[in-house]
């Protein structure tokens, strides 16, 4: 069965997010007050052929872990978006 | 006979001609530089490998996210682990960390620019393969040109950098936010140097220093001291 996976990647905290800070102090120029900790990442969207859910999932945490972070300077979450197809 | 030493290409690599013109200052008669494709699996004959500077693989996903699957580099780390000597410049730098050949991260700039300027660096140890020949506290001045240089790596490893003596090169005045000045580190052993600043572009008085010349001759000797060992 195919699964929605989200994997989304962003820097671990403590490493400098200079991406996110940037945004941070623009918002307010637009009115948006009151927005913190906005850090910057990427999301990856991924089927993924896999017997059952938390095998989905398991599959995108290794490839999380093996690939799509670099587990030095950032950290994943792994989110399956909706049941089976 | 002259040592051998490959210069590794992977798609997207930029500076490969560049080592390999610096490389061939040193004459005929001690070096032979030559390219090697970055699908090749045997490393057998070269006394020493260097990783160039460029977008291997487009720097899709991260710099060397992906170059660390190509198949040279499964012989690199072989090579690596044999003892020889390995040197990343910039983009190759980028590509011994993310094969784990290197510890830390290259991260993006402080301040999000890509920077192409000369800077000043100083030799911080000679118990490597590209300081060999130098002294410690040397000022050379070289160029980087990048846009992820920014050394990061956590505290215990930064601890551990610093007792065993593996900080190869330092910048004098920092240009993109590297913890502890870093431009340069380098494995256990010392064989194994990954630095952002370009040596092969400063080699021709012409242009530029020719700061580059003093560290690429630390990597030709001991690139000859390997073509001596006993196989």
């Amino acid at each position: 069965m195919k699964y929605e996976v989200l994997v989304e990647v962003r820097l671990r905290p403590g490493i400098a997010d200079p991406q996110g800070a940037t945004i941070e102090r623009a918002l307010p120029a637009l009115g948006f007050e009151g927005v913190d900790d906005v850090s910057v990442g990427k999301a990856f969207r991924l089927s993924i052929e896999a017997s059952d859910e938390p095998a989905a999932r398991d599959r995108a945490v290794e490839m999380a872990d093996r690939l799509l972070a670099n587990p030095v300077i950032e950290v994943s979450t792994v989110t399956v978006l909706d049941g089976a197809r | 006979m002259a040592t051998k030493i490959g210069v590794v290409v992977f798609p997207g690599s930029n500076c490969e001609h560049d080592v390999v013109k610096a490389l061939g200052l040193f004459g005929p008669a001690r070096v032979e530089a030559g390219l090697v494709w970055h699908g090749e699996r045997s490393l057998a004959g070269y006394d020493a490998i260097v990783l160039p500077g460029g977008f291997a693989h487009g720097d899709y996903l991260r710099p060397g996210a992906l170059a660390r699957f190509s198949p040279v580099m499964e012989a690199v780390a072989k090579y690596a682990a044999d003892g020889g000597p390995v040197v990343g410049i910039c983009n190759g730098f980028q590509v011994l960390t993310e094969a784990g050949l290197l510890p830390g991260a290259l991260q993006k700039n402080r301040g999000l620019r890509f920077l192409c300027t000369t800077v000043g660096v100083s030799v911080c140890t000679t118990r490597t393969v590209l300081t060999g020949e130098s002294t410690v506290g040397a000022q050379l001045s070289l160029p980087i040109n990048h846009f992820e240089g920014n050394f990061t790596c956590d505290a215990a490893t930064l601890e551990r950098l610093r007792a065993e003596d593996r900080i190869v090169l330092r910048y004098t005045a920092n240009p993109n936010g590297s913890l502890d000045d870093i431009a340069g580190v380098c494995n256990e052993d010392g064989n194994v140097v990954g630095l952002m600043p370009h040596p092969e572009r400063a080699c021709d008085a012409m242009t530029s220093s020719t700061d580059g010349m003093g560290l690429l001759e630390s990597l030709v000797v001991a690139a000859t001291r390997r073509a001596h060992v006993p196989v």
